[in-house]
């Protein structure tokens, strides 16, 4: 049905500005990929080119086998949801839905069909003839998606679809967003900058950082085989803690301790001179509520003074800092606003790195008291510091 | 927001002191084109007789009359003028707005001098030129300098609305599968209606007040306007003023720019755009 191919796709603008290099991305028939990475990463200029709204610069874009590149927006057979909408303000909810079948030359009672069945499977029915001025933020929002299915096109293209809407229907738009797509069965590639969002929805996701293809991969591979620094620091939500570390007479010394290189999943081969250590929040533990078996068998138990305690009710997050001298990492720097914001690391001096633990919720340690703390060894992520790769 | 009650009595005086500033003059002149000869040097703004007798004098003679021609001339004129520079100056304010090309700066800038220079000095030499090439005394030698002078004011209403409606919306109609064409007229159109009625209603004004060109570049009813044929008006006899006729001639001649003014503010509601996007 509607396979879609990027084949060294480039995207470079009037000033020079490359903002999507050399994309190479395969995406099957029915597949639900997502695009993600912090703003100016070049996903959103990627999906435009898939729509046509862009020039490719160089390689080639396939529907189907058939390059495209060429093509003007209208004879690709494709459907977009944009960030904000751009509902026609004119016409009313059903005239916007029939638009595109009645310039197809759609006979109208075809129309009225198509567009009274979508506007069911949205909830819309009732707001058929009010203008768009007239809705809410979720309304409009699905009266664009509902723009989208009536065409019945080869392919959904979503810009942030739900970045204007408020969080809580966000959650449920999303959930709405997923069971369309499945239902449908129609391919759909979907633009996004939340990691979360990323994470939830697709089938396979995308990373890019600054025009470049980082990963494609399931969620979860994402998550547990990050390829580089920039992806382990941008999956994951409170983000990956990172730490200095070197390899010396065969052990890896992490400012925690002291781990056998063994003891960690997946390591290809034995690393040698400086690493970076990546750790994520849920894989240290109260070293009170770690069975003693476990503790002895693997992992690393160390004392921090904790230096804040947030409890969730199902989660407690402790924060806790390491004597080190941070880690330099341009791929690390691209994310380090967003993660300032995500776990408030101000306030430390100079030499101090701020780790982020996800204890269980039964975990007694207190603000401002040292706590003994384990971490699973077994799931260390170790990174070459020049290159940012795994390693 | 709330307004004081002191600052909306300031206002409201401020507005009347305006209204009568200019509708007393207006006043004046229903007034005189009512009054009969006689009495229109009487000094009463209620005139004590009314007569129409003015308003009939106008037409009298029909189409050899010394008014209806003109008037007709002027409709013309001036409605020919605002649809010419309606549709070119659209197209190019879409241009303008939406693309980037090479002299875009140059176009706009052209189009600001070209409004800002005094009509007046361009008036000799169209005289001699139209007089070479035959079109003096015509049409399309008063709808040329119109065009001249409406096409820049349009275009600079025009950019300015355009440039308010939302891209993704033409690119929405794009990706629905609209032809460029389509996607102007059945998107970009409707949503820019407001500046188009607006930069109409200015165009049409000016082509209608215009007295400079009307009374240097015609000669006789072919295609004498309004505002030049007034100064042609006579009086009863040699020896009296046509003031009544001209006073009713200009009260005729406001009933056409009412008219289109009402029929187009209608048009005029802002906000059409709301709704259209989110952030």
């Amino acid at each position: 049905m509607s396979e879609i191919v990027l084949d060294g796709v480039t995207k470079v603008f009037d000033d020079g500005y490359e903002a999507v290099k050399d994309l190479n991305l395969d995406i099957a028939d029915g597949e639900f990929v997502i695009l993600v990475g912090p703003s100016g990463c070049g996903k959103s200029t990627a999906l435009r080119m898939i729509a046509g709204l862009e020039d490719i610069s160089a390689g080639e874009l396939k529907i189907d086998d058939e390059v495209v590149n060429d093509r003007s927006p209208k004879d690709r057979d494709i459907a977009m949801v944009f960030q904000n909408y751009a509902l026609y303000p004119h016409m009313t909810v059903r005239e916007n839905m029939g638009f595109a079948l009645s310039l197809a030359g759609v006979d109208k009672a075809e129309i009225d069909r198509k567009v009274e069945e979508a506007a069911a499977t949205l909830d819309l029915t009732q707001h058929l003839d009010r203008k768009p001025a007239n809705l809410s933020g979720g309304q409009r929002q699905r009266v664009a998606m509902g723009r989208a299915i009536v065409r019945d096109p080869k392919v959904f293209l979503m810009d942030e679809p739900l970045s204007n809407l408020d969080a809580k229907l966000r959650v449920q738009m999303r959930t709405e967003v997923a069971r369309l797509q499945s239902d449908l069965g129609t391919t759909m590639i979907y633009v996004t900058h939340d990691q979360t969002e990323a994470m939830t929805l697709g089938d396979r996701v995308a990373v890019m950082r600054a025009g470049v293809l980082q990963q494609v991969g399931s969620p979860e591979e994402l998550y547990t085989k990050p390829r580089n620094l920039f992806v382990a620091g941008f999956i994951g939500s409170p983000a990956m803690n990172f730490m200095p570390a070197e390899v010396v007479d065969g052990k890896i010394k992490l400012p925690l301790g002291e781990v056998d290189p063994s003891q960690v999943d997946g390591l290809d081969a034995p690393p040698s001179g400086k690493v970076v250590a990546g750790i994520r929040p849920e894989n240290f533990e109260d070293a009170a509520i770690v069975q003693d078996s476990v503790k002895t068998e693997r992992g690393l138990t160390f004392e921090a003074e904790i230096d804040l305690v947030e409890s969730l009710g199902s989660d407690l997050y402790a924060y806790f800092h390491i004597e080190s001298e941070g880690v330099q990492s341009d791929q690390l720097a691209d994310l380090v606003g967003e993660r300032l914001a995500e776990t408030g690391a101000a306030g430390l001096r100079e030499g101090e790195e701020q780790i982020v633990a996800r204890l269980e919720p039964t975990s007694k340690v207190r603000r401002r008291q040292t706590a003994e703390l384990w971490a699973d060894t077994r799931k260390l992520h170790l990174f070459d510091p020049e290159s940012g790769e795994r390693l | 927001m709330k307004v004081g009650a002191r600052e909306y009595s300031l206002w409201t005086i401020a507005i009347a002191l305006v209204l009568i500033f200019a509708l007393v003059p207006v006043l004046w002149l229903l007034s005189i084109s009512l009054k009969p000869p006689s009495e229109i040097t009487d000094q009463r703004l209620i005139p004590s007789s009314i007569s129409f007798d003015n308003y009939k004098s106008l037409f009298e003679g029909g189409w050899s009359g010394p008014f209806l021609r003109p008037l007709i001339n002027s409709i013309a004129i001036a409605l020919i003028t605002t649809v010419v520079a309606i549709f070119l100056a659209s197209f190019t304010a879409y241009a303008i707005a939406r693309l980037e090309f090479p002299g875009k700066r140059l176009i706009l800038a052209g189009a600001l001098a070209i409004a800002m220079f005094p009509p007046i000095s361009t008036v000799g030499p169209l005289f001699d030129m139209w007089r070479a090439i035959g079109i003096y005394d015509t049409y399309l030698g008063l709808i040329i300098p119109y065009l001249t002078f409406s096409l820049p004011l349009a275009v600079y209403v025009l950019v300015a609305f355009f440039r308010e409606i939302p891209w993704d919306l033409e690119q929405a109609a794009q990706v629905d599968g609209a032809t460029p064409w389509q996607a102007f007229r059945k998107v970009i159109m409707p949503l820019a209606a407001p500046g188009i009625f607006t930069a109409a209603i200015l165009v049409f004004i000016f082509c209608w007040n215009d007295f400079v060109y009307a009374i240097s570049l015609t000669s006789s009813d072919n295609s004498r306007t309004v505002p030049a044929a007034l100064a042609f008006f006579t009086g009863e006899s040699t020896f009296t003023e046509p003031t009544g006729s001209i006073a009713a001639a200009a009260i005729v001649v406001t009933i056409p720019i009412i008219v289109f003014v009402l029929i187009f503010q209608r048009r005029i509601v802002s906000g059409l755009t709301a709704g259209a996007v989110k952030g």
